[in-house]
């Protein structure tokens, strides 16, 4: 399988295709509704946002707690077409990549060929074993979101399938 | 008269819920692992391994099967030869919930309210089905459901001239609704009869069953057997990726109902549907 790492710049998207299996190390941050919110109405009052976008990839996440290793012990995908409202905006600032599972929208599909981004899938339910390819973890923004809060996360050789290119391909 | 202390409830509970999220139910590693000498489709097979493996990582590592530790529901049934002592029942379930939601490192998943959206931050209160029923035990199943799947649950009013065909269409239709969404291969609870409430009710409930025992009417049998067939079909697949495993099992339950109608409810459930019971 496939490695790749971050940054995902827009060359290195430019050559995933739709349906490849890859392995990702580098650096991701979790983000699922409430953050997204947040992150909306940040922009929208035209005031800074706690990470920079640009070839940014964010996990539709939110993990168990920490636990005495300081790691989360679960840490699996959310559904992605709940946050389909919230990314056009996000792909206009320049976010890369999304991770989660399930089907996106006819409207994100569009901007995501756009903009040269991708969509990734990784496996639902599968939490633990996730987790463990997570090395570290740390909250930047939003704690009283709780388990909804931003997270930097450090990943090695997290599992990943291509669910749409950046030519628009879908596997669904 | 038999007297239980509340706070043999609240350990029950508290040990149930960590059990429930750490533990893949017995009959779902089973129908997991038959799926998987059956699926001829790589991709399929390659995510019904990684499945398999977490549930080995979770029970080795005592880990939570799935980050969505869902909201729980507490099934009670009391004989109504016991007496409760030492508290009031409810604040000793949900002393439970708490306790084994902060002991296993489970995520509490819980707003206090459906417009508010804050987090309680201990996973209550629990949503709770009480039942007196003859004898002198006491029963509790815990049953944490993820929203991923809750999502897709649906319920119909159908006419009373309907039937099986109409149910089948409608069970199909809200499985495809479902797609790859959330985290197929499912478990489908299925609420037939009572009223609008209690057909969702036994939809839930339904779930707690194990998915390889028959069900007990052969009518219900059938139609079940049916329906995971058809289901099948749809080559949804484990992931939404294709294959022939899109469905475990499906578990109907039923109660008499009106004349005028015939409420169907579905409780679609992801391949992590997860109980734990206890009798004390």
């Amino acid at each position: 399988m496939r490695r790749i790492k971050t940054p995902l710049t827009k060359n290195i998207r430019l050559k995933l295709k739709c349906g490849e299996e890859l392995l990702l190390s580098g650096t991701i941050y979790t983000a699922r509704d409430a953050a997204h919110k947040k992150l909306t109405e940040l922009t929208q009052k035209r005031k800074g946002l706690p990470l920079k976008l640009k070839d940014a990839i964010i996990y539709y996440a939110g993990p168990t707690p920490e636990r005495r290793d300081n790691l989360f012990g679960s840490c699996g995908p959310t559904t992605s077409s709940r946050m389909d409202n919230f990314t056009p905006l996000l792909l206009k600032k320049g976010l890369g990549a999304m991770i989660g599972k399930g089907r996106r929208s006819p409207e994100v599909k569009r901007l995501i060929k756009k903009h040269k981004a991708v969509y990734f899938l990784t496996i639902g339910g599968a939490g633990a074993y996730l987790a463990k390819r997570i090395k570290s973890s740390k909250l930047v923004s939003f704690k009283e979101l709780g388990p909804e809060a931003i997270y930097r996360l450090e990943v090695e050789d997290f599992p990943l399938i291509v669910g749409i290119d950046s030519k628009g391909k879908d596997i669904f | 008269m038999r007297k239980i202390n509340v706070n043999i409830i609240k350990k029950a509970v508290s040990e149930l819920c960590i059990q429930a999220n750490m533990n893949l139910r017995h009959d779902i590693k089973k129908a997991m692992k038959k799926a998987l000498r059956g699926e001829t489709n790589k991709r399929a097979k390659r995510v019904l391994e990684i499945l398999l493996r977490n549930a080995e990582i979770a029970r080795k590592e005592k880990r939570a099967l799935c980050q969505d530790t869902g909201l729980v529901s507490v099934y009670i049934r009391i004989g109504q030869n016991v007496k409760l002592a030492g508290g009031d029942l409810k604040a000793a379930i949900d002393g439970g919930v708490k306790e084994g939601y902060q002991k296993g490192f489970l995520r509490k998943s819980v707003v206090k309210s459906a417009l508010l959206r804050v987090n309680t931050n201990t996973n209550t209160p629990s949503v709770i089905h009480t039942e007196i029923v003859k004898g002198d035990k006491l029963k509790i199943t815990v049953v944490p459901k993820g929203f991923g799947s809750e999502n897709k649950s649906k319920i119909e009013m159908l006419k009373p001239t309907n039937g099986e065909k109409e149910i089948i269409d409608f069970v199909l239709e809200t499985t495809k609704a479902a797609g790859p969404d959330a985290c197929p291969p499912y478990i489908l609870g299925i609420g037939l009869g009572g009223s609008f409430d209690k057909a969702a009710s036994l939809a839930k409930e339904a779930l707690i069953s194990s998915i390889d025992k028959p069900n007990p009417r052969k009518s219900l049998k059938k139609l079940e057997n049916t329906i995971l067939k058809k289901i099948n079909k749809l080559g949804i697949g484990p992931m939404g990726l294709g294959g022939k495993t899109t469905c475990l099992g499906v578990n109907i339950l039923e109660y008499p109902t009106h004349i005028a109608g015939l409420p169907v409810a579905i409780n679609v459930s992801c391949h992590v549907t997860r109980s734990a019971s206890k009798t004390i």
